[in-house]
């Protein structure tokens, strides 16, 4: 996913800032940092204009409560990316919502980047769980039966 | 109002921890000490007392004991009444532990379990008091219940 975007960042004018992980690799036209904190992270996300990223809810989450559009490319675990499929779950359950698009692989990731400029964005979701699921968790914590 | 209880809540950095994080307004009124495996969630956490655990994968048993013995101690400084996690490998040893603490405990299984429920959770939630899911299809007779998402 990295080459990919480095790629595509060659041939743009946006400022792409990107956590490369482990992976090793360098990219050319990409500042890079290889692990940024979970503050950095929301930090950058709120300055995004777009996020790329594999399906980690973390990701999912944050973008859709800074309404944000992301794109995103499962890891599967037919390429060693992780050890179950969930992301492709993940993405299958998500990819109707508004704000998230998916990509299969690089190819379909750089046609999604052509037109970044037409992305939609969610229309916000709230910074908590649902109103039934906190009534449940402070249920159960207050000792009353759920 | 109900009295003031203490509540673990506890969860991988990362996707697990933001949803967790989201499950905030349950605690109000409560004394919350977060457990997570990355530092830098300060912001996030707006001044909540957390403490950070060393990351482990099941193939990493040296890992899984420093963290066991680091949530232990955890336990013994803060004594929860409650304990609260969304997985993964912290939060299925917060279950166990729980249990000598006499302390309640709720596995929260993630929303990225859509197909199944995850493997930490088969492995805790037979233990926790309240087992849930986030997907009203994965519900079971022996499993987990469905009473609402992170969103």
């Amino acid at each position: 996913m990295i080459q990919a975007v480095d790629e595509w960042a060659a041939t743009s004018d946006e400022e792409v800032v990107a956590q490369i992980g482990p992976s090793g690799l360098k990219p050319l036209h990409l500042k890079y940092q290889q692990f940024l904190t979970p503050d950095e992270f929301t930090a950058y996300m709120d300055q995004a204009r777009a996020i790329i990223a594999h399906a980690g809810m973390g990701s999912i989450l944050t973008a859709l409560q800074l309404q944000k559009p992301i794109v995103i490319l499962p890891r599967q675990a037919a390429l060693n990316e992780h050890r179950n499929d969930h992301q492709l779950a993940t993405a299958g359950r998500f990819r109707e919502t508004r704000g998230i698009h998916v990509a299969m692989d690089e190819t379909e990731l750089l046609a999604v980047l052509q037109n970044l400029n037409t992305l939609s964005a969610s229309d916000g979701v709230g910074p908590y769980a649902s109103a039934a699921l906190i009534t449940t968790i402070r249920d159960f914590i207050e000792g009353r039966s759920v | 109002m109900a009295p003031t209880k203490k509540i673990i809540a506890v969860a991988s950095g990362g996707g697990h921890f933001i949803q967790l994080l989201r499950l905030r307004p349950a605690f109000e009124g409560h004394q919350v000490s977060y457990v997570t495996t990355i530092d830098g969630y300060q912001e996030a956490l707006g001044g909540a007392r957390c403490f950070v655990v060393r990351d482990a994968s099941r193939w990493d048993k040296i890992g899984l004991l420093v963290m066991l013995l680091q949530l232990l101690t955890v336990f013994i400084r803060v004594r929860p009444d409650v304990v609260i996690t969304t997985g993964a490998a912290p939060g299925v040893f917060a279950v166990r532990l729980a249990k000598f603490f006499c302390a309640r405990t709720l596995w929260l299984d993630s929303i990225a379990n859509a197909e199944e429920v995850s493997m930490s959770g088969e492995l805790a939630g037979p233990y926790a008091d309240l087992w849930l899911t986030q997907w009203p299809e994965l519900e079971r007779a022996d499993g987990p219940v469905f009473k609402g998402r992170v969103l």
